[in-house]
């Protein structure tokens, strides 16, 4: 058993914290104000190939498709300052360009996986409706058969990227079989007519993130776009979904640290009663248990990594990573406006933000209520 | 053409701390970091190669963990990287560093049958030692020109080098050679790219550090390590803060007159 990282994802980690310290973290709170994603962060987070992070070379990519633990340094070290970031990439990566990268045709990478990778288009994953989600199989919006054609009829909702995305992945409801709901996975160009983009979701957290309802009126898509074949959208689905959580779980595990760390720094500043806040037992609680929880967070989101590396079933270990790293960012980022006192309630502070997003965590890639 | 560039790894550090008993830089957990000057240099060589072809090299003279450092600069672009590593090259000065990086510099540059074009690229000095030496000494070594401090750096003709030089920021000349050559690069040269991940993926999987001792670059015991330092360092200390400055307000007149009395009371004048 090894717990040490390789010299690779040391520097991978080093490189991306320094990255996101000097170019997100200054623009982070204005992110957060206007509800958009810096476009100059936008530029410089593909030319460091951020959005091709677990893509091969060949198609574009960085080169870690063989290293998710890599991947979700990535993920944490940009999360552990901006959870907007963090989820954009993490979800454009983890489950919209991985999957045409497993589960698509040699066409279909060189025609989207391409312009994906290399963070030219933008990636999302459309599950979500007005009553499915969760519940992946309540799935309404229609895929109908025409010719060699499929027109796509119904709408998404809290679709992430889903407004600044040139590149979908739609389940679809593609007919019934015995009476049981066939799903389908269609990759959806965004440019392709009928196809519009509904509300922008005005939202608590993560605001600089783009999450938008997205509207199909016969949209009309070649078979050819049929990702992983006729109905199996569903097994396909929970698969494009057990990686997604690794994603979340590295986003929440990163703002859990930033918490963490942001804590740490105040209160070997602020003095009261004479002294440092963190000499008080009281303070030194909170920080031992955020720090125990962090550490947990990060050995299961590994763990899981490395399992998916390892080419085993890593769908409970990423299930249980994205449960204890969601729950620990949100006490994390409690924790720390607590110990900020009225000063973690101030946009001066980014815990103000890390509380605000850290709730997402607990939804995200299917609730954990 | 061959672009040769020189790196150092240095404690991460802006105020260093002495172990009092042995007089030595206390280096217990403190990251090590590539020399800031060095990164200017690294990034002129990547420059230089993309606009006139070549290949670049970086060399880096110091313990196998300065391997990262050398890793960080492959991740930045470098095509080929050396660590010149061996107990024997302990406790170099400037001198014996700069003769140690002239014979991997000769041994390279001999393999390949490139004598002629080529340029080396240092930092202009380190954070730690502040020397600003092992530059010039190495273009000594090698016998080819120097120019140091250097702002801008062009190429024309094939082997004709034209750099704006800049020893004071008010005093910027315009000097021309030709290949080889050897520069030392101040901070404003450029702004030294991050690794993408690609980079940083390539450097480890695709990229090696070859590591060369003693007898690999042909080295007289004599004229390296401590053995070739013509300095030897007697005492590493912290100035001892002895007065404070103090800033002057009020009216021009006032702080004249204010500083008069000043000067006058330390006996000045």
């Amino acid at each position: 058993m090894d717990f040490g990282l390789t010299e690779k994802q040391i520097m991978i980690r080093k490189i991306t914290r320094e990255f996101a310290e000097k170019h997100i973290a200054p623009v982070a709170e204005e992110s957060d104000r206007v509800s958009e994603l810096d476009p100059n962060v936008m530029e410089k987070m593909k030319e460091m190939n951020y959005f091709g992070t677990c893509i091969p070379e060949e198609y574009g990519g960085a080169g870690l498709h063989n290293d998710t633990i890599a991947f979700a340094i990535c993920t944490e070290e940009i999360g552990r300052v901006d959870a907007s970031w963090s989820i954009t990439t993490g979800v454009h990566c983890s489950v919209c360009t991985y999957p045409i990268y497993r589960f698509g045709n040699d066409e279909q990478k060189e025609k989207f996986l391409i312009p994906l990778a290399k963070g030219e288009k933008i990636g999302a994953f459309c599950l979500t409706e007005a009553n499915a989600g969760s519940d992946a199989g309540g799935v309404q919006l229609t895929a109908e058969k025409e010719g060699d054609e499929y027109i796509l009829n119904g709408s998404k909702i809290f679709a992430t990227n889903g407004g600044i995305a040139g590149t979908l992945l739609v389940v679809a409801k593609s007919g019934e079989i015995n009476s049981r709901k066939q799903l389908t996975i269609f990759i959806v160009d965004t440019d392709t007519p009928g196809y519009s983009v509904g509300v922008k979701e005005d939202k608590l957290g993560v605001r600089a993130s783009n999450t938008s309802e997205l509207v199909f009126q016969d949209v009309r898509v070649p078979e050819e776009n049929i990702l992983g074949g006729l109905s199996n959208g569903f097994r396909l689905g929970l698969q494009i979904l057990d990686f997604g959580r690794i994603t979340i779980a590295a986003q929440c595990l990163g703002l859990a640290q930033g918490c963490l760390e942001a804590s740490v720094k105040y209160s070997n500043e602020r003095e009261q009663f004479g002294t440092k806040i963190g000499k008080f037992q009281g303070i030194q609680w909170k920080i031992a248990d955020m720090t125990t929880d962090v550490e947990s967070a990060r050995l299961l989101t590994y763990k899981a990594a490395w399992m998916c590396d390892q080419k085993m079933d890593y769908g409970l270990s990423g299930s249980m990573a994205k449960l204890v790293a969601s729950e620990a960012a949100m006490k994390a980022a409690h924790q720390a406006v607590q110990i900020h006192g009225g000063y973690g309630l101030m946009k001066a502070y980014p815990v103000e933000r890390f509380f605000r997003d850290a709730k997402m965590g607990e939804y995200a890639v299917v609730s954990a209520a | 053409m061959k672009v040769f560039v020189c790196i150092k790894q240095v404690p991460g550090v802006s105020e260093v701390k002495i172990d009092p008993k042995t007089n030595t830089l206390v280096r217990e957990g403190i990251p090590s970091i590539i020399n800031p000057h060095d990164k200017h240099a690294i990034e002129l060589g990547i420059s230089i190669k993309e606009e006139y072809g070549g290949e670049v090299i970086a060399l880096s003279m110091g313990p196998p963990q300065a391997e990262k450092a050398l890793r960080e600069v492959l991740s930045m672009g470098v095509d080929k990287a050396y660590l010149l590593t061996d107990r024997a090259f302990a406790g170099a000065d400037t001198l014996a560093t700069s003769h140690t990086l002239a014979l991997a510099i000769k041994k390279l540059l001999k393999e390949t049958n490139v004598e002629q074009k080529y340029i080396v690229i240092c930092g202009t000095q380190a954070i730690d030692g502040d020397t600003a030496q092992v530059g010039p000494e190495l273009a000594e070594e090698l016998n080819i020109p120097q120019i140091t401090y250097v702002l801008k750096f062009r190429l024309e003709e094939d082997d004709k080098v034209i750099v704006e030089r800049a020893f004071r920021t008010e005093e910027v000349v315009e000097i021309e050679t030709r290949l080889p050559v050897l520069v030392s690069v101040v901070k404003e040269i450029n702004v030294p790219r991050m690794p993408g991940v690609q980079g940083i993926v390539n450097a480890y999987q695709n990229k090696e550090v070859i590591y060369l001792n003693a007898d690999d670059i042909g080295a007289d015991k004599s004229e390296i390590g401590l053995n070739g330092s013509m300095t030897e360092v007697w005492k590493i200390f912290i100035p001892e803060k002895k007065v404070d400055h103090v800033v002057l307000t009020g009216t021009i007149d006032e702080m004249v007159r204010e500083l008069c009395i000043n000067l006058h009371d330390d006996k000045v004048i």
